[in-house]
């Protein structure tokens, strides 16, 4: 690990300057990737500006949404009764990412913030376009069992690790961000980017702006909701697929559908296509069969990944028919 | 002295662990946490290639970070004496059967080797300064690609100098060819790790010019010492190794690695203690690992499940430096009964570091392959697999033609089976499911391993006021070594547990073997019993010779609850009055045991078996294993407690090596991706059902005074079978190459 500067910010506004006037410099809140990230060399900043003092942990109604905090904890998300009780989609997501004492310190933002798993990235003599823009993809001819099937370009196939952001994604959330010339609001879907040429970006938030929370509108999905994440081992393990299911269900038939994946791409996958083929269709096995069809349409597998063309068609459908079943 | 029957142990069996408080309020002190004054740090750097020379190696950087001591390399480092000695250094990739010699020259073997050791005032300071290192390499052409290379396997030079192959024939050749019902299948074990939790650790401290003492996680306390006199040429006693207490070691502990012996060569240069402790990344390049194993095992049976042959054989990974083998094809030659075995075994080197034993070791890969291949024998003949195995049971021995000292196997299958309900399922593959709709299936596996029994010395100290000190160079990697010495010694002296204090972890006390191949407890119980037997028999002495009645003879007496009485009560008098009577400060007794003859006469063999139910989802191939019973005949069990502990674990083990387990090699690079806790799989508490661990726990009549043998290996041994066997009964598929992963299932 480099020796750096620590620093504790005292308001937004001063955070964002600090990072503003140092290009080397990073956000710390939980730290539970962050640091993983320095002992192994990945990232050496030469500064962190610690955020935990700032007044963002907070979570509360407003009139058309819930207000999450970027500070608030994961697993003080998952507990939260207003999330329980609003976005219980989220709060099932949650639990199912990372470990009890890792969601205990991790934070909303971080957890949007973290970076991928993927091993070539994390290994810093082996070739990474992420880590090291131009140095190649370790992952595209190398051990590409947990990587994308969908929107990864020659550059860079990782997938976004994150539990959390898939139900986020699903959740039409947006991201609130604080930056020096003022506030301004990201659509969740939007805040991921795919690699394209440019893998080293991982999302759409400028170097000078903070996470101060996010908001997720109000809906009517009640109970018709799924978090169901496939995995080597049944805690502690990033997803081979995972789907977020939100359904709205009138005398049998759909009237909305919410519907993405995580550990197929490099952003949080949302279906947009197969929610539309959901809508207006009776809850049926053979709808979700449909969707998952039309969901999976582009998919391409790799020499390790290619049992997710059909382990994730399978987790939608199981997915939906158990969130149609809890009603 | 009057026969008595001691190891009843009815009053003590479930005692608690004597060390249980110090380990859970963390007072119990491991190799790396010994604060020793004027203490320094190192850290390693380690080789980005997999085969080739070091070219240059800047350490400039390092050399100028703050606090550093020393930067260590094959540059400057001064020479390890003992390396001097014997066959020469190794050169390259074609020298076989040397460990490596660290620092010793610029060859580079396997990805992760050691180029330099950093030596700083902090354990952060070094660590930076590692990371300032850089190195140029000559790369040379590696292998690490076990099944590309499949075809440059061979027999091991061990064999080889023998002017042998070291197969193994019984009866006929290939026998299995010609039996009416048959089956041929391939079986695959990655390479696994054994990631204890505590990392090796090791503090050097020059304690003179020639005298050191080493705080090290070892399973060897002997083989640590006589490694580190060895390799510094200094007399063995002047090597002090302390290790009182190990956080798991799996088998990694048994050998002094390397890096252990560079800790102390830079401890002698930079003129401070060292201590060097692995990071979680090189536990997987520096201390050994279950080696890559592919194996075939073909079986015939006759129509009602006789077996007619087996053919075993076997591939299994090594270095390009050294040989390593290991038991892989053992239990083919006992564990059934069958007129026709042949087996072989041939290594496969490649530019990996070396393995080493892992818990189980060979014996758990080999019966994986067996015991699905009895299975699907099983299958294959529509019968019981547990009717097919007592078909074939092995009355006596057949691999040395002995009877066994003891084998309560039979009952096992039947006391787990009863317990996990196999005879309910309904055995057609695919056939059960839970009520939320998982596919549901039972498996069994069979474990066994050698019920070893080798020399050590105990010795005791019994003090005036009725304390008593026993004193043993074993370790306890977590068993609860002390625990069961203790009860051992109670029973023998007929005094208190608490009384009694065993001391291990020192290799200045009384020798003992490594704490390896499940036989401690035998060997180790062996010389307490001893040791406690001699001092009764001098207080024995002692009482009847100062005694009213000259009469009694010493061969007379009873010892019972901390008294020494004869019949007509002439005599009956405390042990501590004994030495009160003499003006004894204390009473002293060391004693050797070893076994004898009864080796030669009988076949001394652990065994066990695991049933298991495991659910599998039917969309998604995610495996959980909802049951387990394993059921062992390990003799007498000395503590139920620390011992079912024991099966607990193993189990986990097993159930990590059947559906998780692998350290997954990039053969572009020759290194591991998934060289970290997050990425290479153990079971997690989420994964792991209630394990009902059940003991035969009869007195095995040959083997050790207690009649204990050991459960260490089989509670592991046969499990990653049954976990297999089960996947197979839920979904009808056969997975031959572990782990049985999600996508290996849909």
């Amino acid at each position: 690990m480099n020796q750096f500067q620590y620093v504790r910010a005292v308001s937004s506004k001063t955070a964002v300057a600090t990072l503003a006037k140092d290009p080397s410099a990073k956000f710390i809140a939980g730290g539970t990737n962050l640091i993983d990230l320095m002992k192994n060399g990945v990232t050496a900043p030469q500064k962190l500006i610690d955020i935990n003092n700032l007044p963002l942990a907070e979570i509360k109604k407003q009139a058309n949404s819930l207000y999450i905090g970027a500070l608030a904890t994961n697993s003080g998300v998952a507990d939260n009764k207003l999330v329980l009780q609003n976005q219980p989609l989220l709060a099932m997501a949650l639990n199912a990412g990372a470990s009890a004492q890792l969601r205990n310190v991790a934070t909303v933002g971080g957890n949007m913030m973290q970076r991928t798993r993927c091993y070539y990235f994390y290994n810093t003599d082996l070739p990474c376009n992420k880590r090291q823009p131009g140095s190649g993809c370790g992952a595209l001819e190398g051990i590409n069992r947990m990587h994308a099937i969908f929107g990864f370009s020659q550059q860079c196939i990782a997938v976004h690790p994150s539990d959390m952001c898939v139900a986020l994604a699903a959740l039409d959330a947006t991201v609130l961000v604080s930056r020096p010339k003022g506030d301004r609001k990201i659509l969740f879907t939007d805040f991921h980017r795919l690699p394209g040429d440019h893998p080293e970006k991982d999302n759409t938030l400028a170097k000078d702006e903070l996470i101060t929370g996010v908001e997720i509108p109000d809906n009517s999905f009640g109970k018709n909701i799924h978090y169901l994440k496939v995995r080597d081992r049944a805690s502690y393990a990033f997803a081979l697929v995972s789907v977020a299911a939100a359904l709205n269900i009138k005398n049998g038939t759909i009237k909305e559908a919410r519907l993405a994946m995580g550990g197929v791409a490099h952003k949080p996958w949302r279906l947009t296509e197969a929610e539309k083929a959901l809508v207006g269709k009776p809850a049926s096995e053979e709808t979700f069969k449909h969707a998952a069809e039309i969901a999976m349409q582009g998919a391409k597998g790799f020499k390790y990944n290619s049992f997710k063309l059909k382990m994730a068609p399978n987790t939608i459908i199981q997915a939906l028919k158990t969130a149609s079943a809890t009603a | 002295m009057k026969k008595q029957d001691f190891f009843n142990l009815e009053a003590v069996e479930a005692m608690d662990r004597v060390d249980g408080r110090l380990k859970v309020t963390g007072a119990a002190r491991y190799s790396a946490e010994f604060p020793i004054p004027k203490l320094t740090y190192g850290v390693l750097a380690t080789s980005t290639i997999a085969s080739g020379k070091i070219q240059s190696l800047d350490t400039k950087k390092a050399e100028r970070a703050p606090g550093v001591l020393a930067v260590i390399s094959h540059f400057n480092a001064p020479k390890i004496p003992g390396y001097s000695e014997g066959s020469n250094p190794a050169k390259g990739a074609t020298t076989k059967g040397q460990p490596l010699r660290i620092f010793s020259d610029d060859i580079i073997m396997f990805y992760g080797q050691p180029i330099a050791l950093v030596v700083a005032d902090t354990l952060e300071r070094a660590q930076f300064a590692a990371g300032q290192i850089s190195a140029q390499y000559q790369k040379a052409d590696f292998q690490t690609d076990f099944d590309g290379n499949v075809s440059h396997a061979d027999y091991p030079a061990q064999a080889k100098n023998r002017n042998s192959t070291g197969d193994y024939v019984r009866g006929e050749v290939d026998a299995y060819k010609k039996a009416p019902v048959k089956i041929e299948a391939e079986y695959v074990i990655p390479t696994e790790v054994h990631n204890p939790m505590e990392l090796q650790s090791i503090i050097a401290v020059w304690d003179a010019a020639d005298k050191v003492t080493v705080y090290d996680k070892t399973q060897s306390l002997k083989g640590a010492q006589g490694t580190i006199a060895q390799a510094f040429k200094i007399p063995a006693e002047n090597v002090q190794v302390v290790a009182t207490y190990v956080g798991g070691a799996f088998g990694n502990a048994l050998r002094t690695w390397p890096h252990e012996i560079a800790a102390v060569m830079a401890a002698q240069k930079v003129g401070r203690p060292v201590k060097l402790v692995v990071n979680r990344e090189q536990m997987f390049t520096m201390v050994g690992y279950r080696p890559y194993t592919w194996q075939k095992v073909s079986l015939g049976a006759t129509a009602d499940g006789k077996l007619v042959g087996i053919s075993h054989e076997v591939i299994g990974q090594t270095s390009a430096y050294e040989e390593f083998t290991e038991g892989t094809v053992n239990v083919s030659k006992f564990l059934y009964a069958c007129p026709n075995v042949n087996t072989s075994y041939k290594i496969l080197p490649l530019n990996v570091s070396t393995p080493t034993w892992m818990r189980g070791p060979g014996e758990a890969s080999g019966a994986f392959a067996l015991d699905c291949a009895m299975d699907e024998l099983a299958y294959q003949l529509n019968l019981d697999p547990i009717e097919l195995r007592l078909r074939n049971h092995a009355d006596i021995d057949p691999e040395r033609n002995l009877p066994w000292s003891s084998k309560y196997l039979k009952e096992c299958y039947q006391e787990a089976a009863q317990r996990i309900g196999w005879f309910k399922r309904n055995p057609k593959p695919r056939s059960m499911q839970s009520e939320d709709g998982m596919l549901v299936g039972y498996g069994m596996g069979t474990g066994s391993f050698s019920a070893g029994r080798s020399a050590a010395t105990a010795s005791i100290q019994m003090s005036a006021d009725g304390t008593y000190t026993i004193q043993c160079a074993t370790t306890d990697i977590g068993p609860g070594t002390a625990t069961a010495m203790v009860q051992i010694a109670s029973d023998v002296l007929q005094v208190p547990a608490d009384k009694i204090k065993f001391q291990l972890g020192n290799s200045s006390f009384p020798k003992a073997p490594s704490q390896g191949g499940s036989s401690t407890v035998s060997t180790v119980g062996s010389a307490v019993t001893a040791v406690c037997v001699s001092l009764k028999q001098k207080l024995a002495a002692l009482a009847a010779g100062q005694g009213e009645s000259a009469a009694v003879k010493p061969a007379d007496l009873v010892f019972e609850n901390g008294k020494i009485s004869s019949k007509d009560q002439s005599i009956n008098i405390s042990y501590t009055d004994v030495l009160k009577k003499h003006s004894l400060p204390s009473l002293d007794a060391t004693e050797e045991s070893r076994a004898g003859a009864e080796r030669q006469k009988y076949s001394f063999y652990s065994f066990s078996v695991h049933f298991v139910e495991v659910h599998v989802h039917p969309a998604t191939g995610q495996v959980r294993v909802k049951r387990v019973v394993s059921c062992a005949d390990a003799g007498k069990i000395i503590n139920q407690k620390t011992a079912g502990s024991q099966v607990i674990g193993g189990a986990i083990g097993g159930i990590g090596m059947a559906l998780m387990e692998e350290a997954i090699m990039d053969n572009r690079f020759g290194r591991y991706v998934n060289n970290n806790f997050a990425d290479y799989h153990v079971p997690v508490h989420a994964d792991i059902p209630h394990i009902d661990a059940v003991f035969i726990d009869k007195k095995d009549p040959y083997i050790n005074p207690m009649g204990s043998k050991g459960v260490g290996e089989i509670s592991l041994i046969g499990m990653a079978a049954a976990v297999a066997n089960a996947v197979f009964h839920a979904t009808g598929k056969r997975v031959r190459d572990l782990p049985i992963t999600p996508d290996k299932l849909i």
